[in-house]
């Protein structure tokens, strides 16, 4: 089920950079890549318990779209959320949608 | 099934149990120590701060080894062994693998308390406790165990003796006159020396209050530690009537076996060819060997190679070989506290053996030459240390721990097609105990002609100096020009800031520029360093550490009002740490507004250059020192280079900032400067060499700036200028030929682009806040700006904030 959310402008987003939204309690780390693409994980890194996803270095692994942790540099597919130094840890990945110019997310 | 039962679990029994895996029986071992098999030879690495997790070796699968288990006895006939909880275990084959125990002299007072030994960890943590009283310590014994326990000691604060029989110290590794020079580094150190000199008291009612030598000199102290030499632990093999030496040590044969053919013996507790082994190195190659014959093999122990190298109390000793010889040849300086000797057979062709006391970097190169022709002149080899890398021959022995030779690691290298020395610790376990032949590894691997990679990632075929020269040449202004016309994909956290570092250190453009912003790491992305709880802290800089009453208090009321942790860094200067992203362009609005500038502590770039109060002030300064870090600081902020930089000036040789530890550090003469570079402190510390000395303050800046851009045109990516020098072909005598003679005709070149730089610097934090564009992007919430991250708590500690809530 899908639940959408606006939370900002496409235009606010930078190409190949990350921004965060708070719904709720949740934090939902948002992405556009260079191609104009969206993807949204949890925000936060498993590895370090700290909120920063968002703020991590976007690139690509063999193709595969992929953020970087800014704590201690773990590669996560931004497709699907496992972590590509480690499989056996995954963050959240939300669906994710431009609006008539509005990003929208679902957390459900 | 065959049942192994195993004796005590020190490292000999763990490689053991390592190399019995997959053997179709079961291994229990018994052990008396409360925690499973560690790292005895790293102990002392526990008081500096190392816990006891670190130092434990994982238990091999399929082993439980039972804990606090002390044997009391072996019933031969019967087969079984007895532990001091009365339970009976049998065995098909027992193995003794009981180490051995420190020898403490029967002197009086022994036994008083305050009197320790230095073997476990528990050992450790009595004489932790017992130095919290204490203020001094006295090391019965000057040997290699000796000095490393003086050492911690010294550590933990207190005024440390040692006492020593022999005429000097090591007496075992180094000679007379390694032993001088030895004792020089030591005294120097702080320590007192008593060598030549026996305990005839402990002195104390209830608590040691003192030592009393022979002689009646009376050393005070709290504490006693006892590291005469070692005493193999045989009593088990005693009681049981199996045969041991005349000076203790379970009698073994080459199979490991003792005159109980169903028992092995291995490790410090065994005798074997007469000898007791007190290295880790040979104590592997025992249990290597007695597992091997319980699966049925034939391995056989014939001797070891006790050569050793150790830094101990920060000096290198090192012996190999023999301590004898027809000839040697000596090199000897004392005001450097370096001797260096090399004994050769009596037709000067064959290396036997050497000693180094102060620079071990004859034991590295000259070590597998031991028994072999010297591949050198031996005043050439001593002289120059490193300065001969001939091919090793296969059968040398590179890694003395775990007995592996140049044959069997340059066989892996090209079998198995590695490319780094940590696949050959994989393949081959040589570099996995001690280290110390990590060196010799690096240089077979580069020597076997693999093609050792210089691809930064997967997304760029170059190195990042080849990259840095298709920049340049090209004329390339943006990453994504780079990555379509010279990479694939879109690159990653590898290439993305390594591109932004070279787009900055030849453009200067404003880091957050367009499309610059994305390419960069968090820190530069907010021009702030990211903390563990996703915090900020902020560095304002403060050139040469010098800084106004005014400017101090600003600092002072800014982290009072936003509430921030203060502490003074290791760079002479301020930090403030635990700002939210929002809050970061406040914070600078107003320290720039009060004339900070950034200190770019969140960047590869200059960090600072500290100094000492020099000439001004100081009745030793031969040079204003304060002032040259200043325009230092001031000529470099900025500079975006392969990995950080960090300079010095001392404005005396007593070198009060440290300028040898750093990037580039300038020490002040009667006649001027010397320029030291590639100095660093950190993880791997290197003095820096002196590069240029007595010039004038334009010559050394003229150095300086050669120095610094021929280093940002080309290093990798993340290598510091110590790394740099160390691959640099043709070494420091190259990087002066470049620099100050002009070798390669790139001066005029660097100084254009230095003069660039310093031309085009401006501060990035005021551009940052006087456009609204870049000051968008701090705030926690893209859709609710303003609000603070919710995952952010402090607690109180010290009067200060601290970090709560951030699990690892
Ligand atoms: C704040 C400070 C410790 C302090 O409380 O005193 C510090 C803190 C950090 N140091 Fe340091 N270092 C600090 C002085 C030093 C020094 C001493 C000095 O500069 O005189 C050294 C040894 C000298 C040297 O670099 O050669 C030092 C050697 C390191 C290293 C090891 C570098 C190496 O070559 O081995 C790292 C890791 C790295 O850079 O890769 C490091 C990394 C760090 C980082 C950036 C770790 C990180 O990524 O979070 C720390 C964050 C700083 C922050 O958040 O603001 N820090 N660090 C010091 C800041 C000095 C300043 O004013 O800029
Ligand atoms: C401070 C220090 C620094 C060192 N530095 C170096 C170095 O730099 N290089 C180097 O090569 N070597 C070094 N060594 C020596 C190295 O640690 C030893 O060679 C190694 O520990 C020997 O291993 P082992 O298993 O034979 O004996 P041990 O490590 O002594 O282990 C024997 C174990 O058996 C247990 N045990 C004994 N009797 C019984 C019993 N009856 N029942 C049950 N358990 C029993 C003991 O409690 C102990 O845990 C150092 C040693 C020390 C103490
Ligand atoms: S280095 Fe020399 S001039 Fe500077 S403070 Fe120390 S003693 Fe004084
Ligand atoms: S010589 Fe100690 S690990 Fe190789």
């Amino acid at each position: 089920m899908t639940n959408w959310t606006s939370v900002c402008d496409y235009a606010d987003l930078l190409p190949e950079r990350g921004a965060c939204a708070l719904l709720g309690t949740e934090q939902v780390a948002l992405f556009r890549t260079f191609d104009g693409s969206l993807y949204a994980t949890g925000n936060r890194d498993p590895y370090s318990g700290a909120y920063v996803l968002s703020r991590g270095i976007v690139g690509t692994r063999n193709g595969e779209p992929t953020v970087a942790s800014p704590m201690h540099k773990q590669v996560f597919s931004l497709v699907t959320g496992a972590c590509l130094d480690d499989p056996a840890t995954v963050i959240p990945i939300f669906p994710i949608r431009v609006s008539s110019g509005m990003v929208e997310v679902s957390v459900l | 099934m065959t049942r192994v039962v195993v004796v005590g679990h020190g490292p000999s029994a763990h490689r053991l149990a390592e190399s019995l895996q997959g053997f179709d029986g079961t291994v229990t071992i018994l052990g008396e120590e409360p925690r499973p098999a560690y790292d005895r030879v790293a102990l002392t690495s526990y008081l500096a701060g190392k816990s006891a997790e670190d130092l434990t070796y994982p238990v091999p699968d399929g082993v439980t080894p039972r804990l606090g288990s002390r044997v009391t006895g072996i019933d031969r006939a019967a087969r079984t062994v007895t532990t001091a909880d009365g339970a009976v275990t049998a065995y098909d084959v027992l193995v003794l693998a009981t180490g051995s125990a420190p020898f403490v002299p029967p002197v009086p007072g022994k036994d008083l308390p305050g009197c320790f030994v230095y073997r476990t960890i528990e050992d450790l943590d009595a004489i932790r406790a017992a130095a919290g009283t204490a203020t001094a310590g006295i090391v019965v014994g000057g040997g290699l165990l000796g000095l490393e326990a003086a050492d911690a000691l010294r550590g933990l604060g207190l005024e440390t003796h040692v006492v020593e029989m022999s005429p000097w110290l090591m007496p075992r590794q180094v000679d007379e006159g390694g032993g001088a020079v030895l004792r020089g580094h030591v005294e120097r150190l702080g320590l007192t020396v008593h060598a030549g000199a026996g305990v005839a008291r402990i002195t104390g009612e209830d608590r040691v209050t003192g030592l009393v030598k022979p002689d009646g000199e009376v050393i005070p102290a709290q504490i006693v530690v006892f590291s005469a030499g070692i005493r193999p632990r045989d009593e088990l093999a005693r009681a049981a009537g199996l045969a041991v030496g005349e000076r203790g040590g379970i009698v073994v044969d080459e199979g490991m076996r003792t005159s109980d053919p169903s028992i092995y013996a291995i490790g410090e507790c065994a005798l074997a060819g007469g000898q007791i082994y007190g290295l880790v190195g040979p104590c592997f190659t025992m249990a290597e060997v007695a597992a091997d014959r319980i699966r049925g093999g034939s391995g056989s122990f014939t001797g070891a190679d006790l050569s050793t190298k150790l830094k101990l109390l920060g000096v290198a000793v090192a012996q190999f070989g023999q301590m004898s010889g027809a000839l040697d040849v000596t090199y000897l300086d004392p005001v450097g506290g370096v001797y260096k000797k090399l004994f050769v057979s009596d037709d000067a062709s064959t290396l036997l053996g050497g000693i180094c006391v102060g620079d071990a970097a004859p034991y590295d190169t000259l070590r597998p030459y031991v028994g072999k022709p010297l591949p050198g002149l031996p005043g050439d080899l001593l002289f120059t240390g490193s300065g001969v890398t001939p091919d090793l021959p296969d059968d040398a022995q590179v890694c003395s721990c775990n007995n592996v030779s140049a044959g069997t690691v340059r066989a892996a290298v090209l079998d198995r097609s590695l490319t780094d020395v940590a696949g050959i610790k994989a393949c081959t376990r040589a570099g996995t105990t001690c280290g110390s032949c990590v060196p010799l590894l690096q240089r077979i691997l580069v020597k076997s002609g693999v093609p050792v990679s210089k691809a930064l990632c997967e997304h760029f075929a170059y190195s990042r100096a080849e990259l840095f020269e298709i920049v340049q040449v090209r004329g390339v202004t943006t990453f994504t020009q780079l990555i379509e016309e010279h990479g694939t994909g879109r690159g990653c956290d590898i290439c993305k800031p390594a591109v932004a570092s070279i787009l900055a250190s030849l453009h200067n453009a404003h880091v957050l520029e367009g499309e610059n912003a994305a390419l960069q790491d968090t820190n530069d992305h907010f021009l702030a360093n990211i903390q563990k709880n996703g915090t900020y802290s902020v560095v304002p800089r403060i050139p040469g550490g010098e800084i106004t009453p005014d400017k101090l208090i600003v600092i002072g009321e800014v982290a009072r009002d936003f509430g921030l942790y203060t502490k003074i860094t290791g760079g002479q200067r301020i930090d403030l740490f635990g700002a939210r992203v929002e809050q970061l362009p406040q914070i600078w609005r107003r320290l720039v507004d009060a004339g900070f500038e950034s200190g770019h502590a969140y960047g590869k770039a200059l960090r600072t250059v500290k100094s000492c109060v020099g000439s001004t002030w100081c009745r030793y300064g031969v040079q204003d020192s304060a002032a040259l870090a200043i325009m230092l600081e001031t000529r470099y902020r900025g500079l975006r280079s392969p990995h950080k930089l960090k300079s010095a000036v001392s404005g005396c040789a007593r070198e009060c900032a440290e300028a040898r530890s750093k990037d580039f550090g300038v020490i002040a003469t009667e006649n001027g400067w010397n320029l030291y570079v590639c100095g660093n402190g950190g993880f791997k510390p290197r003095h820096a060499d002196l590069l240029v000395s007595d010039v004038d303050t334009d010559t050394l800046i003229r150095t300086i700036d050669r120095f610094l851009m021929f280093y940002v045109r080309t290093a990798d990516r993340l290598q510091r200028t110590s790394a740099w020098l160390e691959a640099l072909d043709g070494g420091l005598d190259h990087l002066r030929d470049v620099v100050v003679h002009d070798s390669l005709g790139l001066c005029a070149d660097l100084d254009v682009q230095i003069e660039r730089h310093v031309a085009g610097y401006f501060d990035e934090w005021r551009a940052t806040l006087e456009d609204p564009d870049k000051l968008r992007r701090f705030t926690s919430f893209v859709n609710a700006p303003g609000v603070p991250d919710p995952s952010i708590s402090f607690a109180t500690e010290r009067d200060q904030i601290r970090p709560v809530g951030v699990s690892s």
